[in-house]
């Protein structure tokens, strides 16, 4: 157990508006990693592009900002080169499942170990208010001054079809039962995807704080996250939304079934090239 | 007939086949049997996007010297199957000797009266017992031909197939008995006289083809990830790491699309692995944005750019030189790369290497450009130099002030990763202050950018110059890049001249300093080029001044064959020097 301030920046100059949920995520992993005894050198934090991704820069971890939608492929390839070392990828819904929609899908067939913590407002906070993947059908932003058509992507529905192996739900407004949320997945062997409800101050009318309240309860012990169908349901329930440990299974991870890595966990840096074996090796097989 | 021919000292053999009918197979067995033989050998594919049928081909060439060009001469066509396309029917000339089964041809070479020599490989496959080895009964019957013994075929099946599948052995050497006897017959028959000295090589010679040269310097450069999305022709590269993955310990994945590969080699980078991206022009065209985040981020990455014909999906199969621009310019911004195009196997081999080594050393994209037919091409070569060391990461232990972005004379930070030391290590997509932390001020992006920038000055100073192959005080440059110089030297060396030199650019940015004083002396400059705008030629008009006085071009999908530029040189040879 370590104190959340070893995570705080001095002189961060935050641009998150008042009131938005990410001070609360932010709030939330940081206690989630303090209380594991997970200090800033033992974890980076991967993001894309948004408001959401600006995260990394706001507390002390190896802060990796990448392109718009990339963070998971980033994430991915950081634990192929070093298995031991926890990576979170983080960032808003426009990220992870517009831009980087065809990652996310390959991400969770991989199976990574890497924690996916997504800042889901249903809005594009950054670009200033349009629609985002996740949006409602109807809601009128300056892209869809009619109100938008296509129907949004449930993410944790997608997740459990795709076999993800760690599915969950929080909301920011909660950041006890958020950071225990974000505990258990980080303890988890595999991809953990954590969708995180969290309203946007400025441009989402519709999904506000209030209403996250009354559309949203907590899955008690009656629901088992062994039982697929079960949180396939409970995925698709729209009028009042569960939060929680939706669905947990025990796979392979992707980065441990790779060459370098049947025989030990020596991260890539570490490692030298037999030079002497690869000239043996070409002899051998070239003459 | 006599092979080779007068006037030439090596023999040109051409096979052609469906998709399907292993060309390819032959091409493998007769390039270890030629090489066992004694003889340099060379050979070339080329195949149509398609699995199944069609015509495709394969050029060998023997000879007791060492020969790499593509020529378009055939001494001695073997035809599998029927309907030859024009790249190779055109080909045939007035002392080709073509060699075929009626049963499979029918009267397709009826025309070339005695100069089509009926075998029947058909039956020779059926006798042995597996009709569908067609390709073993022609190959076996080449290499009785070409001299080389039975138990070299032995060898090889046993060697191919080994152990594991004994019963695959047994049907291979059955067919190629009588695909044996029926070259035996031939030689009996005086249908063939071949006369070729046997080489005796110095030194121990390896045979690759141009991925393989391209994978190996990787490995030598130390690669340990890659990652990518299958493209014809830069497959080659990604299978052969899946291969041997385990014996190098290289984490390699075939990615969803090219834009994960690259943002997983930029991501894979930044926590110490040497990644390598193998792709071709379109699947290039979607990294180029994570090409611009590891210039920025300044992350070492090395991409395998093997071109082929664009625009779009162009010609999938075959081969062109027009994607110098597309790496050249890719990303968007500003900051430092390096290109090599490798001219020869030897040179695919060393600068891939290379690609590695100054990648790591100034933090920062190499792209080194093959293209289809360099990829699909093999030949013998000398066993490469290799260092007892392993490569250098070049990266420090980070201090619990460590910064990685540091002001530094040669602009080149101080390098460490996440978990080598107790200090903090960013990396960020925003222009950013030392620490990698995202911060709008002037001045800051200022001082960054030149800073990344100024890693050009190092990379400029250590720029290849040009190969020159030829006289030193030649009045005309014949010059060149990337796979085409084998074939330039060859067609340059035929012509004859004393004052021609062919100038051969392996590595086309940054261009070397000396490139200047070695055009300006030139009375005549000729670029030799396989694209439609002289890419290289603008580019040297660029960074020399000096513009090319006539341009001999390709785009049509095939290599240059050394004929080609020799007929192409000589006529502008006639239109600028005269005679």
């Amino acid at each position: 157990m370590k104190d959340p301030r070893i995570f705080d920046m001095d002189h961060a100059d935050l641009s998150w508006c008042p009131g938005c949920g990410d001070f609360q995520i932010l709030e939330a992993l940081k206690k989630a990693l303090a209380e594991l005894d997970i200090a800033p050198d033992q974890v980076v934090v991967a993001a894309g592009i948004g408001q959401a991704a600006k995260l990394p820069h706001y507390m002390k971890c190896h802060c990796f900002n990448g392109l718009h939608g990339r963070a998971l492929s980033c994430a991915t390839a950081m634990k192929m080169a070093n298995p031991d070392m926890l990576v979170l990828a983080v960032g808003g819904d426009g990220d992870m499942y517009g831009e980087g929609g065809n990652h996310f899908l390959h991400t969770i067939r991989r199976n990574p170990n890497v924690k996916n913590f997504v800042h889901n407002n249903g809005v594009y906070g950054l670009t200033k208010g349009q629609a985002s993947p996740t949006s409602f059908v109807g809601m009128k932003t300056p892209t869809s001054p009619e109100g938008v058509f296509s129907e949004p992507i449930n993410p944790v529905a997608l997740a459990i079809c795709l076999g993800a192996s760690f599915v969950a739900r929080a909301f920011s407004g909660d950041v006890e039962q958020t950071k225990e949320i974000m505990k258990q997945a980080i303890l988890h062997k595999g991809y953990a995807l954590v969708d995180i409800f969290q309203p946007c101050v400025s441009f989402n009318k519709i999904n506000t704080f209030k209403w996250y309240k009354e559309h949203t309860y907590y899955l008690d012990g009656s629901h088992d996250p062994g039982d697929r169908e079960a949180a396939l349901r409970k995925a698709f329930e729209a009028e009042k939304m569960p939060l929680g440990l939706l669905y947990r299974r025990e796979r392979p991870v992707f980065e441990d079934h790779l060459a370098p890595y049947r025989e030990h966990r020596l991260p890539l840096y570490r490692r030298r090239r037999d030079m002497k074996d690869l000239e043996t090796f070409i002899r051998k097989q070239y003459a | 007939m006599n092979v080779p021919r007068r006037g030439t000292s090596d023999i040109s053999l051409v096979l052609c086949g469906a998709a399907g009918q292993g060309v390819q197979t032959v091409e493998h067995l007769m390039v270890r049997l030629a090489k066992a033989a004694g003889y340099h050998v060379f050979a070339s594919s080329e195949y149509m996007s398609r699995v199944r049928g069609g015509s495709n081909s394969t050029e060998i060439r023997l000879g007791s010297v060492p020969v790499r060009g593509l020529v378009d001469r055939i001494d001695v066509l073997v035809a599998l199957n029927g309907g030859i396309r024009p790249n190779i029917r055109d080909r045939i000339d007035e002392e080709t000797l073509v060699l075929g089964d009626p049963e499979e041809l029918g009267d397709e070479f009826a025309s070339l009266g005695e100069r089509f020599v009926p075998v029947p490989f058909l039956r020779a496959a059926r006798e042995g017992g597996n009709r569908v080895y067609t390709n073993v009964a022609a190959a076996a019957c080449l290499a009785a031909v070409f001299g080389m013994p039975f138990a070299a075929l032995e060898t090889y099946f046993a060697e191919r197939f080994g152990a594991k599948s004994p019963d695959v052995v047994k049907g291979n050497l059955a067919v190629a008995e009588k695909g044996f006897a029926l070259g035996g017959d031939l030689l009996r028959r005086g249908v063939l006289r071949v006369s070729l000295g046997h080489a005796s090589p110095q030194g121990e010679r390896i045979v690759l083809d141009g991925s393989e040269a391209v994978a190996l310097g990787a490995l030598a450069g130390g690669c340990d990830f890659c990652t990518g999305y299958p493209m014809s022709p830069a497959t080659g590269v990604l299978t052969f790491l899946v291969k041997n993955a385990d014996r190098f310990g290289v984490a390699v994945e075939q990615v969803e699309d090219e834009i994960a590969a690259m943002n997983m080699a930029v991501g894979a980078s930044y926590m110490g692995a040497l990644p390598l991206c193998t792709t071709s022009g379109g699947g290039f065209a979607l990294m180029s944005e994570g090409l611009s985040l590891a210039g920025i981020m300044e992350t070492p990455v090395v991409v395998h750019l093997a071109q082929r014909p664009g625009p779009a999906t162009g010609m999938a199969t075959r081969t062109e030189q027009a994607d110098l621009e597309l790496a050249l310019y890719s990303g968007h911004g500003e900051f430092p790369r390096v290109l090599f195009a490798p001219g020869t196997l030897e040179e695919a081999f060393s600068l891939t290497r290379r690609a590695f080594e100054l990648a790591a050393r100034y933090q920062t994209p190499a792209i080194v450009l093959t293209d289809q037919y360099f990829t699909n091409t093999s030949y013998d070569i000398p066993l490469p130099d290799l260092p007892d060391a392993s490569p250098d990461r070049c990266l420090v232990e980070a201090g619990p002030e460590y910064r990685r972005y540091e002001e530094s004379p040669d602009g080149v930070s101080p390098r460490s990763v996440p978990g080598f030391g107790t200090g903090l290590v960013g990396a960020d997509s925003h222009e950013h202050d030392e620490e990698a932390h995202v911060y709008e001020d002037f001045d800051l992006r200022t001082r960054m950018n030149a800073r990344r920038l100024r890693k050009f000055e190092g990379l400029r100073r250590e720029a290849l110059p040009p190969t020159r192959i030829g006289p030193e005080d030649a009045d005309i440059l014949v010059i060149c890049w990337g796979s085409t110089r084998p074939i330039v030297e060859e067609a340059v060396a035929s012509l004859g001249r004393t004052d021609t030199a062919v100038l051969h650019f392996a590595q086309v940015w940054p261009i070397a300093p000396e490139a200047e004083a070695l055009l300006a002396r030139a009375k005549y400059v000729f670029v030799v080029e396989g694209n439609a705008t002289g890419q290289l030629a603008t580019l040297l008009r660029c960074e020399t001044g000096r513009r090319a006085d006539a341009s001999v071009r390709t785009w049509k999908g095939l290599q240059f064959s050394v004929e080609e530029v020799r007929r192409g040189l000589a006529d502008v040879l006639d239109k600028t020097v005269g005679r």
